[in-house]
């Protein structure tokens, strides 16, 4: 009878993946609901841990950086040790799609904006574009992607003194196209190597890139694309260019539509297949039944119909304030809406933002606080629940914004998370 | 769940004209599309997510076709473009958008208007529009001479004609007509075998499971009854899906409102109502109390499910798969884009996992491409055929060689792709239980 697991993860963004798999590693059955699709797809596909102490220089070893921290950062709380469990579980899950695992090291890596972001892993694809690497390098862009400049992006490289000459040009991609397409239609056309107009001649959409592109390579040794390079066979693309132009081919991570994140969402989903673990999608929880002072079900709004769901241990990673996970209202209302846990906040909204846009913000704090077992506290400090940890951008206590470590919170809270709840669930069920 | 779902005096066709700007703060409206509207921030995930954009350069997308649309049409000189028919209702900007925007509220309502306004009713794509979405009234003549009907349409000459008079694509081969539709075999049956007041299920088997794929219907009925329910078969009309995805609302208002009196009245006698195809139960359960104001409508919603997330909940589904046992068999799962709307896109694949015998692949999250009566039209065969593609390969690189899914129109599809045999869920469940 009702649908029962030992784990219930909510939410199937980069915090809820990691915590489902974590927890089917152990023996334990794992259902994940989550509702729409996550913020994942419009993020980066970076993975960074930590990018910045304070607005000047960028950290080069996110792990000795961990210690200057405050008390109540979520990294203070799990500790060095689980930053690293987090990165790892990811590590295996994604395989050799993503580099950087071979250092404690950030690396940096260019972004559209021309910024250069210190992050932890990135993905192949955007391997050959590090701003370490002294190799000099060509950025391409194009007319019909009107958000993303290529001589812009190289100035702005250029002027943060990366140690290696880049120049930036702009083409017509190969083919014709409406004034307002859209980077999947490149993708979809480079995914299936459809078959272009170029030159007077029909060829595959690959190749008339490439030859696009080659008069412009000079002595260039690798070529920047905006991260459109296909999508399914995304490698396969970079290879054939590579080859066409004899060069290192990489993509540079781009706003929504963003490739790269779509990318990371369909292998984490993926991954999630493989491990067993089971996915609801579509329909939001929206409530809860307790036994004694204990979740026992999680409330699926099916529809209109609202479907009971029960399990030992439940893993809330529902996202932030962009994510839906929190909540807030103009007559000051800050909220967790499935459980309602705690979230420190002034009843004030006039006390949640600063005047600069770039200060210190306070709403980018908002979130559960969290104890050891990542459980979300109450006003008084003490669980919320007995069951009930957090994972994720729910978690506040940092502005994970501003020193650039959203994902690596997510992966470190989301392992702990994820190996509490299937610890305690196995317990339990020998205990009974 | 956003607060523009519910509608009270809701007009979906003249919405758009009574429009007052007004009051930026949602609780105070009663119904109209603006808190939609507002709660879209530009994330792009709709449009990523929409199969008929992916493959037509021309189509702008959902983005454009609901927030972006409906704000220009605050302007009174601004009609609503014509892209809005190339939009093939699957609905899966509304299971992508982190907002909840309505966006296929908005799509309907647009298109409504469009084929409303704009439409000449004489046009050759009207007409041939009119007729798919009633292929209920179609398929009850038809099926009164299923051998005639099923020679006839099988004629390569009909095809041809069916091509250049209506632009019925001819590369597509008509379903057959069940020599015995299922209500006629209700009837011969004598009805449900179980007898039980306190366990009634109402089915509503929709047009397909009636005429054509008769098998699903009867397996609905000796799977529910294995679990010791009465069947009910109430008086029933289309569910309106192919009336909405045409722009048709009169047509599917008139059929709702008969839907929502016969199964209600089973619901108002303790029955819940089980439906076999997912477009059918999402006609139900999101599209009805979204589009219409029928008393009864909400009720009708909220007691509506799809047949296996029914069981799923209400018995131990689960139990009894893994104590069963079929002959070895493989297969190629896709999920309808409307179970997936409903959340149901798993149900099937972690069910019969543990089914002993059977292999069983999910071929991914692309669209069939089909979308119910969009495929059957010739303009729209290219582009159909093209979101399809990704479907036919997964399938064709899946273990199994038998395909299976909730819907019958992705299950002409799938044949129509790769050649395969479609089977429903359903099917298998009574080879395994009954």
């Amino acid at each position: 009878m009702a649908i029962e697991e030992d784990v219930i993860v909510i939410g199937g963004g980069l915090a809820g993946s990691i915590a489902a798999l974590e927890a089917a590693d152990s023996e334990a059955s794992v259902r994940l609901i989550t509702y729409k699709k996550s913020t994942l797809r419009h993020a980066s596909g970076l993975i960074d841990v930590l990018g910045y102490l304070d607005e000047e220089e960028p950290v080069a070893d996110p792990f000795s950086a961990v210690s200057k921290l405050p008390d109540d950062h979520p990294y203070s709380i799990a500790g060095e040790a689980a930053i690293r469990d987090g990165l790892d579980r990811f590590d295996e899950a994604v395989g050799d799609t993503y580099q950087g695992n071979h250092t404690d090291s950030n690396a940096l890596v260019p972004t559209f904006g021309g910024a250069v972001k210190p992050t932890a892993r990135y993905p192949a694809a955007a391997a050959a574009g590090l701003a370490s690497d002294s190799r000099e390098m060509l950025v391409v862009g194009f007319e019909e992607i009107t958000d993303y400049n290529a001589s812009m992006l190289a100035d702005h490289l250029a002027a943060a003194d990366v140690p290696f000459a880049v120049d930036g040009v702009e083409l017509n991609f190969p083919g014709t196209y409406a004034n307002d397409s859209r980077v999947t239609r490149f993708a979809k056309r480079l995914d299936n190597d459809e078959d272009v107009e170029y030159d007077g001649q029909t060829m595959g959409a690959r190749e008339a890139l490439a030859d696009a592109v080659k008069p412009h390579v000079g002595d260039a040794e690798r070529v920047g694309f905006p991260a459109f390079l296909g999508d399914e066979h995304t490698a396969e693309v970079r290879s054939d260019l590579e080859r066409h132009l004899g060069v290192d081919v990489f993509e540079i991570p781009m706003g929504p539509p963003s490739f790269p994140g779509m990318r990371l969402a369909d292998q984490m989903k993926d991954a999630l297949d493989e491990a067993g673990v089971h996915i609801s999608a579509g329909n939001p929880v929206i409530d809860y039944e307790t036994d004694g002072d204990e979740i026992d079900a999680v409330i699926v709004d099916s529809k209109g119909r609202e479907v009971p769901h029960y399990a030992e241990e439940f893993v809330l990673a529902t996202g932030g304030l962009v994510g839906k996970g929190i909540d807030s209202d103009r007559d000051g209302t800050v909220e967790e809406p499935i459980f309602d846990c705690h979230i420190p906040h002034s009843e004030d909204r006039y006390d949640w933002f600063e005047q600069e846009a770039f200060g210190d913000q306070p709403f980018a704090h908002f979130g559960v606080r969290i104890d050891e077992g990542m459980r979300p506290l109450d006003a008084d400090g003490n669980p919320e629940f007995p069951n009930l940890r957090a994972a994720g951008a729910v978690v506040g206590g940092t502005d994970t914004v501003t020193e650039k470590s959203q994902s690596g919170v997510s992966l470190t809270t989301g392992v702990v998370a994820g190996q509490r709840a299937s610890e305690r669930a196995a317990k339990r069920e020998v205990s009974q | 769940m956003s607060d523009a779902q519910q509608p009270s005096d809701f007009e979906p066709t003249s919405v758009a004209d009574d429009f007052e700007a007004v009051d930026i703060f949602p609780s105070s409206e009663d119904m109209d599309l603006r808190p939609g509207a507002d709660n879209c921030y530009k994330c792009t995930s709709c449009d990523t997510s929409c199969p008929v954009a992916e493959v037509n350069e021309d189509f702008p997308g959902p983005k454009f076709q609901g927030p972006e649309q409906w704000r220009l049409k605050r302007h009174e000189d601004v009609d609503i473009d014509d892209s809005i028919m190339s939009c093939s209702n699957c609905m899966r900007c509304d299971d992508a958008c982190p907002s909840s925007v309505p966006l296929s509220q908005m799509h309907n309502t647009a298109r409504g208007e469009y084929v409303e306004e704009h439409l000449d009713k004489l046009s050759r794509e009207y007409l041939r529009n009119r007729m798919l979405s009633n292929y209920r009234t179609l398929a009850s003549i038809g099926s009164k001479i299923p051998r005639l009907s099923n020679f006839v349409m099988g004629l390569g000459i009909t095809s041809v004609l069916g091509e250049k008079i209506m632009g019925i694509p001819s590369e597509r081969d008509v379903p057959e007509f069940a020599t015995e539709t299922f209500r006629q075999w209700w009837k011969k049956r004598g009805g449900s075998k179980v007898s039980n007041p306190d366990k009634q299920v109402a089915y509503f088997h929709g047009c397909y499971s009636n005429f054509n794929t008769v098998e699903v219907g009867k397996a609905m009925v000796r799977v529910f009854e294995e679990f010791g329910y009465e069947v009910l078969v109430p008086k029933q009309q289309c569910s309106g899906t192919p009336m909405f995805a045409n722009g048709m609302l009169k047509d599917a208002r008139r059929e709702a409102e008969v839907n929502v009196r016969e199964l209600g009245e089973a619901i108002d006698n303790g029955a819940e109502v089980i439906a076999s195809c997912t477009s059918c139960s999402m006609a139900l359960r999101q599209e009805y109390p979204e589009l219409f104001d029928i008393e009864g409508i909400e009720e009708l919603s909220e007691h509506t499910w799809e047949a296996l997330e029914f069981l799923r909940v209400h018995e131990d589904i689960g139990q009894a798969i893994q104590e069963s046992e079929v002959d070895p068999q493989a297969f190629a799962y896709h999920a309808p884009c409307h179970a997936r709307n409903q959340g149901l896109d798993r149900q099937a694949v972690e069910l019969f996992r543990d089914l002993d015998g059977v292999t069983i692949e999910d071929v991914g999250e692309s669209c069939s491409g089909i979308s119910g009566t969009y495929g059957w039209k010739s303009e729209k065969y290219e582009t159909s055929m093209k979101i399809g593609a990704e479907m036919f390969d997964h399938m064709e690189h899946a273990e199994g060689d038998v395909g299976m899914t909730e819907c019958p129109t992705c299950a002409m599809q799938m044949n129509h792709g790769t050649g395969y045999e479609i089977r429903h869920p359903l099917e298998l469940l009574e080879e395994a239980l009954v």
